[in-house]
């Protein structure tokens, strides 16, 4: 790993997003549209005697977290769309820069373009809902981390798919994530799952997020178990899709399809 | 200069290059060397071999079978070493186009750790003459303004070698013969090696120390234009383009 080449990407993509307002859109347009519309929801739940409990606290506090995950994937996948759209690909591969490093640059980029929706999420929920994420405490940081993983992982094993597959494929960026929405149980409890269902909830680091923060909410104490989990599938996924994106790496380079990805 | 002086140190030594895609050989066993200093011309019809040859040179496409030396050593497994010293420009590769020229050539600078990066960029914008242009975005650059960006990003590094892929295409008859002068004045200047290619068969007689003659995948001919026409039995290097090209 070198950090001068991983920087020099970052950099680019800093020089980027300072003067393109439909990128900046995307960190702050949506997360704001989806906050205000799903805000009212709730706020027009809350009058129901739903039997609900810390109803904001369910669908505001999972929607703030879902988004974290989507923005985390879509900053690995849309920072590889960059370089197809700017056709720019060939520029990068044929420096010294590795495959690993190109990585290791948009996950910098993904977290950091995470913790920009996070704020901006934060402020809006606590300024039109009085919500307030971090009344849920600390023991929120280690989930938010998960979740930031997961979207690592769906974001670096989608850019594979459209290295290998191109544009055709470039749709993967922006729906590969809600596959996995159903089984991360975001807004329902993962016993609300046809049973099958709920085996493959359980293999989904998400699913245990989402059971962790209810718990948290509901103040059944810390869910260890659950962050257990989600941290041990994590690994094993993140490994996974890094090793994967190498294989595929190495797949277009011997089809001589690497050069033709943005054709 | 004379390729074939006992002096002359291969810089490049292409062993048995093959590349097939889907059973169709694009590249078929090709061994040639590229000597330190020289002007190598590839020349061939479209579907030659030309540009997976440099593909393959770039490591962003991986050979069948066969080797690539650089300095001796292997490109396979000395990648990283061996491409901080090529760059290449090419008029079908765009450069990012919502970046300035100076962002462009910031970015690229650090990609390849050139040393004194700041200094060295100053020297490319005027030797290229784009010190005006370095606050213009990419995507409002000329096709020869853009060219000069793709040039100005490989002579950044000082590569010992450059590959050069038709990089006068598209452009206009004056632009594309300052673009050549430019090229042999960066040659001349840093004695660097260059492996070029173009249609235009007036400047691959013009640029070009030697060359190498490509047709379905295999070299047909390596010389000068002078030897290669001889050998043809043509009156110049069009006409040996047209006979390979129509002939097989």
């Amino acid at each position: 790993m070198n950090g001068n080449r991983i920087h020099a990407l970052i950099l680019r993509h800093l020089y980027l997003y300072k003067r393109s307002l439909p990128r900046l859109m995307e960190i702050f347009y949506w997360p704001l549209l989806d906050l205000v519309v799903w805000g009212f929801i709730t706020v027009y739940l809350g009058q129901f005697e739903s039997g609900l409990p810390h109803i904001a606290a369910f669908f505001i506090g999972a929607l703030i977290l879902w988004d974290i995950l989507f923005r985390a994937q879509q900053g690995i996948t849309i920072s590889f769309l960059e370089e197809i759209w700017s056709r720019n690909l060939m520029n990068l591969f044929a420096s010294p820069l590795k495959p690993g490093e190109f990585l290791a640059a948009t996950i910098i980029i993904s977290f950091c373009k995470v913790v920009a929706v996070l704020i901006v999420s934060v402020f809006v929920a606590w300024a039109f809902y009085s919500f307030n994420l971090f009344v849920l405490g600390v023991s929120l940081i280690p989930f938010i981390l998960n979740l930031i993983i997961m979207g690592w992982s769906i974001g670096i094993l989608t850019t594979a798919i459209i290295m290998r597959y191109g544009q055709e494929a470039e749709v993967m960026a922006w729906g590969m994530v809600f596959i996995f929405q159903p089984v991360s149980c975001v807004f329902y409890p993962v016993s609300v799952l046809p049973g099958f269902l709920q085996t493959v909830a359980h293999v989904i680091p998400a699913a245990h997020v989402f059971e962790g923060m209810r718990a948290v909410i509901t103040n059944d104490g810390f869910p260890l178990p659950e962050l257990m989990w989600a941290s041990g599938l994590n690994a094993l996924y993140l490994l996974a899709s890094i090793l994967w994106f190498h294989h595929i790496y190495d797949v277009v380079k011997a089809k001589g399809i690497l050069v033709r990805v943005g054709e | 200069m004379s390729p074939q002086s006992p002096n002359t140190k291969s810089l490049v030594e292409v062993r048995e290059l093959t590349k097939t895609f889907n059973g169709l050989t694009a590249v078929d066993h090709i061994s040639f060397d590229i000597y330190e200093g020289e002007i190598l011309g590839l020349l061939g019809p479209n579907g030659a071999g030309k540009t997976t040859t440099i593909h393959m040179l770039l490591d962003i496409v991986s050979p069948s079978s066969g080797n690539v030396l650089f300095g001796g050593k292997n490109l396979r497994h000395h990648r990283e070493e061996i491409l901080r010293q090529i760059n290449f420009a090419s008029s079908h590769i765009a450069m990012p186009f919502s970046l300035t020229v100076e962002e462009n050539l910031e970015i690229f600078g650090r990609l390849y750790e050139v040393p004194h990066r700041k200094t060295r960029i100053e020297q490319v914008l005027e030797e290229l003459e784009m010190t005006s242009l370095r606050s213009k975005l990419a995507r409002t650059l000329s096709s020869g303004q853009m060219t000069r960006l793709s040039l100005a990003k490989a002579f950044l590094t000082q590569p010992r070698l450059l590959l050069l892929d038709e990089p006068t295409a598209s452009l206009d008859p004056d632009i594309a013969d300052k673009t050549r002068t430019l090229v042999r004045e960066y040659q001349r200047r840093f004695a660097c090696t260059i492996l070029y290619t173009s249609h235009n068969m007036k400047e691959m007689e013009h640029m070009s120390d030697r060359i190498i003659f490509l047709n379905r995948g295999k070299i047909v001919a390596t010389g000068t234009a002078q030897e290669i026409t001889a050998k043809f039995g043509q009156r110049d290097l069009e006409d040996v383009f047209l006979t390979v090209a129509r002939n097989g």
